[in-house]
């Protein structure tokens, strides 16, 4: 897991350490399973305030990518959990409709876009 | 459960009073208290630590007042000073001599481990020790015994980088645990600022502002732009307004940022800036004319 705060943001800090680690378990750095670190060896890692990393926490666990569990800390949810389907549906749409509006845009007909992904597809899985 | 408990404070000085200081510091959190110079933030400290006594109000820490037991009131604080509050004609032994005589959870091997991590030189007396050396004794004489509470005063004023990098993590570890509290004083902008939980801020011997950090933050805005764009309503909103040749700077709750349009510029606002522009507003919470 990586955190790096910027002064220079216009996020406020905990939204910064949210929006960092949600990329990660979006991206799969942080795999589905793994525990945080705690909310207070987040703040002295990261040099932060604790009511900052609880926030950022809360946020996360909110939004539903990690849950609390009692004595043993902040885990990230499984990649089949409803919400975090939800999630990853979502990025794979924005991802998608950034490739058809580039497409659309050069004049690509649909079937030849299908084609490309079934190729690229393919060609990812050997 | 509350680590420090401040309630209803009141000294009264000749020419200086402080009034009706009240605040809560939560077990496990750090807490600064800012104020310009003479705010009275050192007068609530010695009130805390008992150097100087209230003439109203009360102070409890981990629950128990000064009153009903001196001596665990005592021994739960580690203060530490703006400037070294060891003679000057001390050497570490000395020192090590009086903290054992004081402190019954004094861990002499624990102060050995300290002094020697950090080179502090044994045949030197105190008053030829460097600030950073001076610094480093305190800590070392209140971290190698148990404590609930560090009270800081300026203390990290006149330090090098490196070495309030090294505070920081000090406080950072002292507070992992959950159980253990920090309150610091500044006038300065500080990079403690950035660990502190709550932010207390005093002026003229009056708390004018106690909040998180995070919603402190959060509730101002600073802006600046052109004079000639202001009309009555903007500048009615605005806290202390600072007008230089080329343009002003103000403070201003982010909810009324709306009304400001383009041709301002707004970003957020930092502690440091809160704190002026609450001054130049004359201490009011209210905005200027």
């Amino acid at each position: 897991m990586k955190v790096i705060i910027s002064n220079q943001s216009e996020l406020p800090i905990y939204a910064q350490i949210r929006e960092q680690i949600k990329e990660q378990i979006l991206n799969g750095q942080i795999e589905e399973g793994t525990i945080l670190p705690s909310i207070r060896k987040l703040a002295k890692e990261v040099g932060v305030s604790v009511i900052t990393t609880t926030r950022a926490y809360n946020d996360l666990e909110k939004e539903g990518y990690i849950t609390s569990v009692q004595g043993k800390g902040s885990i990230v949810l499984p990649k089949d959990n409803e919400v975090m389907k939800e999630r990853y549906l979502m990025r794979i749409e924005e991802g998608v409709m950034t490739a058809i509006h580039t497409a659309q845009y050069i004049g690509m007909e649909e079937e030849e876009f299908h084609n490309l992904v079934s190729s690229l597809w393919k060609e990812m899985e050997e | 459960m509350n680590a420090l408990e401040v309630k209803g404070l009141c000294k009264n000085y000749k020419e200086f009073q402080l009034k009706d200081v009240s605040f809560c510091l939560p077990k496990g959190f750090v807490m600064g208290y800012i104020g310009e110079n003479g705010a009275g933030k050192t007068t609530t400290l010695n009130l805390i630590t008992h150097l100087c006594h209230q003439d109203a109000g009360m102070v409890s820490i981990g629950g128990i007042t000064y009153e009903e037991d001196t001596r665990r009131y005592l021994e739960s604080i580690g203060f530490i000073g703006d400037e070294s509050y060891f003679p000057g004609t001390f050497r570490l032994k000395d020192v090590k001599a009086v903290c054992k005589m004081m402190y019954s959870s004094f861990q002499e091997d624990k102060f050995d481990q300290m002094v020697e991590n950090w080179k502090l030189p044994a045949k030197t007396r105190i008053a030829n020790y460097s600030r950073g050396m001076k610094v480093k004794l305190m800590f070392a004489s209140v971290l190698s015994r148990d404590t609930s509470i560090l009270i800081l005063d300026e203390a990290t004023n006149g330090l090098d980088p490196v070495m309030r990098a090294e505070v920081i993590e000090m406080l950072q570890e002292y507070i992992m645990d959950g159980e253990h509290s920090i309150l610091f004083s500044t006038h300065v902008l500080d990079d403690l600022e950035q660990i502190a939980d709550y932010i207390v801020f005093i002026h003229r011997g009056e708390i004018l502002l106690n909040q998180t950090k995070e919603e402190l933050l959060e509730s101002y805005v600073m802006v600046r732009g052109d004079v000639a764009d202001l009309n009555e309503g903007r500048r009615r909103k605005m806290i202390g307004m600072i007008q230089g040749a080329y343009g002003f700077e103000g403070l201003l709750r982010s909810r009324d940022a709306e009304g400001f349009g383009s041709m301002f510029a707004i970003e957020p606002a930092d502690i440091d800036h809160i704190m002026l522009h609450y001054i130049k507003n004359g201490g009011k919470e209210n905005a200027c004319r």
